[in-house]
C-alpha cells in the first residue's frame, strides 16, 4: 500500500474569520506515522477535519494526491457521536464498506466477512449484535477502530484516539495503529500524551495555529518549541486585524 | 358478552374508509416518526404540520375546496417550511428551537387567518379532522400519500440512518447528507398531508410521533422500534376511531389521545426503560 504524499500549501482554516490553522505548509510523507500535538485551541482538530474534507480551506490548499473522499479515513473525537443510537456494532463496523456498497447496493460478502474479522481484531468477538448504546466508552472506541479497519483507507486521521479509554484499550488500539503503519499507510493522530508521542511516533507536527515545528519527534518536542507553542496559542484576540500575510 | 360496540361502527362506510386510511397512515407514519425522534427533530414535525395549514387553506381558496388542491397546497407549503426550517437551523448556529417555534406560530396564524377569510371552510374540521369527511377521494389521498411515503422511506432507509447516526462520516466518505435529509423531509410532509382529511392538520403528526416516542419502551433496536411503533399506531387508530364514534369526539384528537394512552402505558409498564422496569426488576449478576 503506497498512499500519495499529502501536501499542504500555505493552508489557513478559519472559524468565524479567526484562523484556527494559520499559514501551514508542508507534507505528510507516504507511510509516515505523525503525531499532531499542541495546546487546546491550537487547530489540531480543524486540521484533521480539513484533511478529511470536512472543513474548507479559507486560504491556500490541500493536495491529497487525488485520493477519493473515502480513501482518507477519519476517526472523530470521542463524544461527537450519539452513542444512544439504536444500531448494532456490526452495522456500525460494516459502514466502513460504504464506498463499496453505497446507499442502495447489498453489503458484499467480502465486506461482511471483513466486518466480523475486524470486530475480532479489536477484541470484540461476540459483540456483533450488541447495540452501541450498551458499550463502554472504550468498547465504542474499539468499534470505531474496527470500522476504520473495514474502510481499509491508505490514509488515516485519528482525533484523540485514546481519550476516555483505559490503558489496556489504549495499548490494544496503539498496536493496531502500529500494524497500519507497518502496512505502509499514512497515519496522522492528534495526541496529548507526550510520553506516548516520544515513544511511538517517529514524526511530530507541533501546532499552535501557526506551525511551530514539524519533523522528527525528539527535535520537535524540545522545551523551547513547547513554550513557543503555548505562547502562540494564547494570542487569540477579539480585536484582531486582518492578517497582513494574506494576499 | 357482546362485541357490538366494537364491530358495529365499522359497518358504516365512512368508518371503514377512515379505518383503511388510518391503517395506511399507521404503516407509513410511525417509521418516519422513529427517525424524527432519533434525529432529535421531534419539534420539526410540529413545525411541518402547522406549516401545511396556510397551503391547505390557499388550496381551498384557489381550488374551490377540491381535496387534491388542498393536498397539493399542503405539500408545497410543507416543503417550503421544511426548507425554511432547515436553512434557519443551519444559519442560527444551534439555536434552532427558537427559530422553529417562530416559524410554526407564524404559519398557524397565517393559516387560521386565510381560513377565516374564506367562506365555507369549517376551521375545526380542517384543524382536527372529521371521519365523516373520509369519502373515496379522501381515502385515495390518505392511502396514496402513505404508500408513496413508505416506499420512499424504504428506498432512502440506509443513507438516512447513516446520516442520522454519523453525519460527519457520511460527508467524509463522499455521501451527500443534505440530499437524504431533504428527501426525508419531503416524505414527512407527504405523510402529514395524507392524514389531514381524517385527522386534521393539527393532529395528523400525532399518529406519526406518539407511537414513535412510545416505541423505545417496547424495543431496543431500530427495526424493533419501527415494528413496535407501527403496531402501536394500528391499535391507536382502531381505538381512536371507536372513541370518536361512540363519544362523538373528532377523529384526530380521539386517535391522538389513544396513542397518548399507549405512550403512557409504555412509560409506566412497558418492557423497557419504564417505571415498572426500573422499580420491579432485580438487577442481573453480570
Amino acid at each position: 500500500m503506497t498512499p500519495p504524499p499529502i501536501r499542504l500549501h500555505d493552508l489557513t482554516c478559519v472559524h468565524d474569520r479567526h484562523p484556527a490553522v494559520h499559514h501551514l505548509s508542508g507534507r505528510f510523507v507516504p507511510g509516515s506515522l505523525t503525531a499532531v500535538v499542541g495546546p487546546n485551541g491550537a487547530g489540531k482538530t480543524t486540521l484533521l477535519r480539513a484533511l478529511a474534507g470536512l472543513h474548507p480551506a479559507h486560504d491556500g490548499r490541500i493536495d491529497r494526491g487525488g485520493l477519493a473522499p473515502d480513501r482518507v479515513a477519519l476517526l472523530p473525537q470521542a463524544g461527537t457521536l450519539d452513542r444512544s443510537f439504536p444500531v448494532s456494532c456490526r452495522d456500525v463496523v460494516a459502514l466502513g464498506a460504504w464506498a463499496r456498497m453505497g446507499p442502495f447496493r447489498r453489503l458484499p460478502a467480502e465486506a461482511a466477512a471483513r466486518t466480523d474479522a475486524a470486530l475480532r481484531e479489536v477484541g470484540l468477538a461476540g459483540f456483533e449484535r450488541r447495540l452501541v448504546g450498551t458499550l463502554s466508552a472504550g468498547q465504542f472506541q474499539r468499534v470505531l477502530f474496527a470500522r476504520l479497519a473495514v474502510q481499509d483507507a491508505p490514509v488515516l486521521l485519528l482525533d484523540e484516539p485514546f481519550n476516555a479509554v483505559d490503558s489496556r484499550t489504549a495499548g490494544d488500539l496503539m498496536a493496531l495503529i502500529r500494524s497500519w503503519h507497518d502496512q505502509g499507510r499514512t497515519v496522522i493522530a492528534v495526541l496529548h500524551d507526550l510520553e506516548l508521542v516520544l515513544r511511538a511516533f517517529p514524526e511530530t507536527l507541533l501546532l499552535a495555529r501557526e506551525p511551530v515545528a514539524w519533523g522528527p519527534t525528539a527535535r520537535v518536542l524540545s522545551a523551547e518549541n513547547r513554550l513557543r507553542a503555548r505562547l502562540a496559542a494564547e494570542a487569540w484576540s477579539e480585536e484582531s486585524v486582518p492578517c497582513r500575510d494574506a494576499a | 358478552m357482546s362485541f357490538h360496540w366494537l364491530l358495529e361502527p365499522f359497518a358504516l362506510g365512512f368508518m371503514r374508509r377512515a379505518l383503511a386510511g388510518c391503517v395506511a397512515l399507521s404503516l407509513a407514519g410511525p417509521p418516519l416518526g422513529v427517525l424524527l425522534v432519533l434525529r432529535r427533530m421531534s419539534l420539526t414535525s410540529d413545525v411541518l404540520q402547522h406549516g401545511i395549514l396556510p397551503g391547505v387553506a390557499l388550496g381551498a381558496l384557489v381550488g374551490g375546496f377540491s381535496l387534491w388542491a388542498m393536498g397539493l397546497g399542503g405539500v408545497l407549503a410543507g416543503l417550503a417550511v421544511a426548507l425554511l426550517a432547515g436553512w434557519l437551523a443551519r444559519a442560527s448556529g444551534g439555536r434552532e428551537d427558537s427559530q422553529l417555534a417562530g416559524v410554526y406560530l407564524v404559519a398557524l396564524a397565517l393559516g387560521v387567518a386565510i381560513v377565516s377569510a374564506t367562506r365555507g371552510v369549517d376551521l375545526a374540521h380542517l384543524l382536527f379532522g372529521s371521519v365523516m369527511a373520509v369519502d373515496d377521494e379522501a381515502l385515495l389521498l390518505m392511502a396514496g400519500s402513505a404508500s408513496a411515503a413508505l416506499l420512499g422511506l424504504a428506498v432512502i432507509w440506509r443513507p438516512l440512518v447513516l446520516e442520522s447516526f454519523d453525519p460527519g462520516f457520511m460527508r467524509a466518505v463522499g455521501g451527500h447528507g443534505g440530499v437524504w435529509h431533504l428527501a426525508f423531509m419531503g416524505l414527512v410532509v407527504l405523510c402529514v398531508v395524507g392524514g389531514f382529511a381524517a385527522l386534521g392538520t393539527l393532529m395528523s403528526v400525532g399518529l406519526m410521533m406518539l407511537p414513535a416516542v412510545a416505541a423505545r419502551h417496547f424495543a431496543p433496536d431500530l427495526p424493533g422500534q419501527v415494528r413496535a411503533a407501527v403496531v402501536l399506531a394500528l391499535v391507536a387508530s382502531v381505538a381512536g376511531l371507536l372513541l370518536s364514534f361512540h363519544a362523538d369526539v373528532p377523529a384526530g384528537p380521539a386517535i391522538v389521545l389513544s396513542a397518548g394512552a399507549l405512550w403512557a402505558a409504555g412509560l409506566l409498564v412497558g418492557p423497557r426503560e419504564s417505571l415498572r422496569a426500573r422499580v420491579w426488576r432485580p438487577h442481573l449478576r453480570g
